[in-house]
């Protein structure tokens, strides 16, 4: 018993061969199921061979697994030569015994049959192989192909029960493609041999566009994704893309790039957005996106970033002369090799091709900053949900790769707002800019404002911006009585106020007169006082001298008197007090 | 055409039930329709995996008839005469019992 705990604590988990293929691995949680084997069906056309092929030179180029491959359909050379342009080099692998190549032909018209057989070359030619290279890794291009050589069915089942058998046995990792069959997974019920791990490979058409998609059927003893997931074939090969299996763990930055408008950069409280963040710009036609979209895209430059421009209304000259007439030369970069522009209409390929593109270019060129203008266009060749999903993988790719990028989306004049915005990628993106017509008595302005900004303080203010021969150049908030003035209103708001300024400063240079006359008024009052104290003052003394001199006077009239009552009449009135 | 020396090569896998009724079976017509003028080559794939990529080989066992051109197979432990004559192309007008 207690071992029996013991052992079930260290239960070993299903070992998994990773696959290398981008995303597969991510939803399958680890890749393929080791040495056990693998069906991967789907329609003509949808990828089957190319994924094993892919799973076949990963395993050798990135895990140094050697592979074998077994075609049933195709040639040697003839693979080899498809897959060259992925930039495979079979012959060469095949050189440097990591790789084996075995062409089964099967061809009715050679094969008669009499009496019983079996299989056992198949069995050997196969096991031949994996033991010559020490494969660990084995693809079976469509077995299915043996039906149409061997006319008994039941023979082939039995063998082709044995195959899957023997090479789980083997211990190789093994694909085996099965072509899609009516209302079943495989043609030739394939599925109920293989019955570790399914999957689906499904290529679509809806409304004349073709998207691609993966499913995972089953996965035996291992959790797994279990949406469709879109799937591409691009240049450097398969490649998954797991929307959801993204776990929002990018890195962040706190650097900080410039709108390319100044005054634009004042509005946020940072002083512009942040690097590695994405920003939509949203407003009806005509109301400059596209301006404000180069103008950001020419600040990248002037910092020395590298940056990517998907246009998808003008051509790249056009963009450039009309970029001109604003006073935004965008040729030196473009000479420069630091801008690059990619003009595509957006009709020319479906939305999975232009996510290709847009990751190619972008690996590629290896941009700091990507501007896309206007995503709303590529509704045209998507529906809704489509398109958002696209732009979720885009945006989250961008985000992982730490590129700042800039969208504009074209909003209806009649909602304001387009669904696009709405429900799409608003919620995606971390900064939203709106700009839109700001139509007064017969006369329309263009006015800016910041819906969100996340981690910053924003304005809330709707500024209204002009574009210029230097540019765009946002203006000053001025309110009027009914609320924010713009246009010709503001040119009228703006000369009333000067023509009060110029009254108000007027009055102020009259009254400072009016003080200084008033001053030099009283200060002639004080003067005049002050002369008048003086001859009071004089007038004053003047009476105490006299009064001085009649009481003296007094005083020897009293004397005399007094000497002469004594009879001392000769005596000097001054000898005697 | 009769002039020419008929070359068959017929692949086995050791020493199976099938193997050997399908040689047995070989030996016995080869002898009856095409005595003097045949090259029959046994060749084992458990001793000779790398031949069975030359000569397509998946059934065991096969027989192939390299000369005279084109190239034919037939599988199965060739109990079916008729089948084997139609499928090697011999004329049953030369055989000598008919």
């Amino acid at each position: 018993m207690l071992e029996d705990t013991a052992s079930l604590s260290t239960l070993p988990t299903l070992p998994k061969s990773l696959t290398g293929i981008d995303g597969l691995d991510e939803i399958t949680e680890g890749g393929l199921p080791k040495g056990r084997p693998t069906l991967v069906c789907g329609s003509a056309g949808c990828g089957k061979t190319l994924m094993a092929i892919e799973f076949l030179v990963r395993g050798i180029l990135d895990y140094n697994e050697p592979g074998v491959l077994m075609t049933f359909e195709e040639t040697a050379a003839e693979l080899s030569a498809n897959v060259a342009s992925l930039g495979f080099d079979l012959p060469q692998m095949q050189a440097d015994k990591l790789l084996r190549l075995d062409h089964v032909h099967v061809d009715r018209s050679e094969i008669e049959e009499t009496g019983e057989y079996d299989l056992e070359g198949l069995f050997i030619r196969l096991g031949y192989a994996i033991d010559s290279i020490g494969a660990k890794r084995v693809v079976l291009d469509t077995v299915e192909a043996l039906f149409s050589g061997f006319p008994n069915e039941a023979v082939l089942r039995s063998e082709i029960r044995r195959l899957f058998r023997w090479l789980k046995d083997k211990g190789v990792t093994t694909i085996i493609t099965a072509e899609r069959g009516e209302g079943t997974l495989t043609r030739q019920g394939l599925e109920e041999y293989v019955s570790d791990c399914v999957i689906l490979l499904d290529n679509r058409v809806i409304d004349q566009i073709t998207t691609r998609r993966l499913r995972i059927v089953k996965y035996r003893g291992s959790t797994h994704g279990t949406n469709e997931y879109p799937y591409l074939i691009t240049e450097e090969g398969f490649s998954v893309l797991p929307i959801t299996s993204l776990n929002l763990q990018h890195e962040v930055s706190n650097d900080i790039v410039s709108s390319g408008v100044v005054a634009l950069d004042e509005m946020f409280g940072r002083g512009g957005f942040y690097r590695g963040s994405s920003v939509l710009i949203t407003g009806t036609a005509g109301t400059a996106k596209t301006t404000l979209s180069a103008a950001f895209a020419a600040a990248a430059c002037r910092r020395g970033e590298k940056c990517l421009m998907f246009v998808f209304e003008e051509s790249p000259k056009q963009l450039v002369r009309n970029m001109r007439s604003v006073g935004l030369d965008l040729q030196p970069f473009l000479d420069q090799g630091l801008l690059y522009i990619e003009a595509s209409r957006p009709t020319l390929n479906g939305l999975e091709r232009h996510l290709v593109t847009v990751h190619k270019l972008i690996g590629k060129h290896k941009p700091q900053t990507v501007v896309i203008d206007p995503i709303t266009n590529l509704i045209s060749v998507g529906s809704l949900s489509e398109v958002r999903s696209m732009l979720t993988r885009l945006i989250d790719y961008l985000k992982v790769n730490g590129i700042t990028a800039l969208f504009t989306a074209l909003t209806s004049p009649r909602n304001g707002q387009s669904e696009m915005t709405e429900e799409g990628v608003s919620s995606l993106v971390d900064t939203w800019i709106n700009v839109r017509d700001l139509e007064g008595v017969g006369e329309r302005n263009r006015g800016l404002s910041i819906l969100k900004s996340r981690g910053m303080g924003h304005s809330n203010q709707v500024r209204e911006f002009l574009v210029t021969d230097n540019g765009i150049q946002l203006l000053d908030v001025i309110i009027g009585p009914g609320g924010i003035v713009t246009g010709a209103g503001r040119l009228t708001q703006e000369l009333q106020e000067q023509a009060q300024a110029v009254v108000r400063q007027q009055e102020l240079i009259r009254k400072d007169r009016e003080l200084e006359r008033k001053r030099r008024v009283l200060e002639a009052t004080i003067a005049n006082l002050r002369t008048e104290f003086e001859s009071v003052e004089e007038e004053l003394r003047q009476i105490n001298d006299e009064e001085a001199t009649r009481r003296e006077a007094l005083h020897k009239g009293r004397q005399h008197i007094a000497n002469l009552s004594i009879g001392r009449i000769a005596t000097p009135p001054d000898d005697q007090p | 055409m009769e002039k020419e020396t008929w070359e068959l090569r017929l692949y086995v896998a050791g020493q199976t039930a099938k193997s050997v009724t399908a040689l047995n079976n070989l030996q016995k017509y080869c002898e009856r329709y095409l005595k003097g003028r045949y090259q029959l080559e046994v060749i084992d794939l458990l001793k000779n995996p790398q031949l069975a990529e030359g000569d397509q080989i998946l059934a065991i066992p096969t027989l192939v008839r390299k000369v005279p051109s084109p190239i034919r197979r037939i599988i199965g432990d060739l109990s079916n005469q008729e089948r084997v004559l139609v499928g090697l192309d011999i004329r049953p007008l030369e055989s000598p019992e008919q």
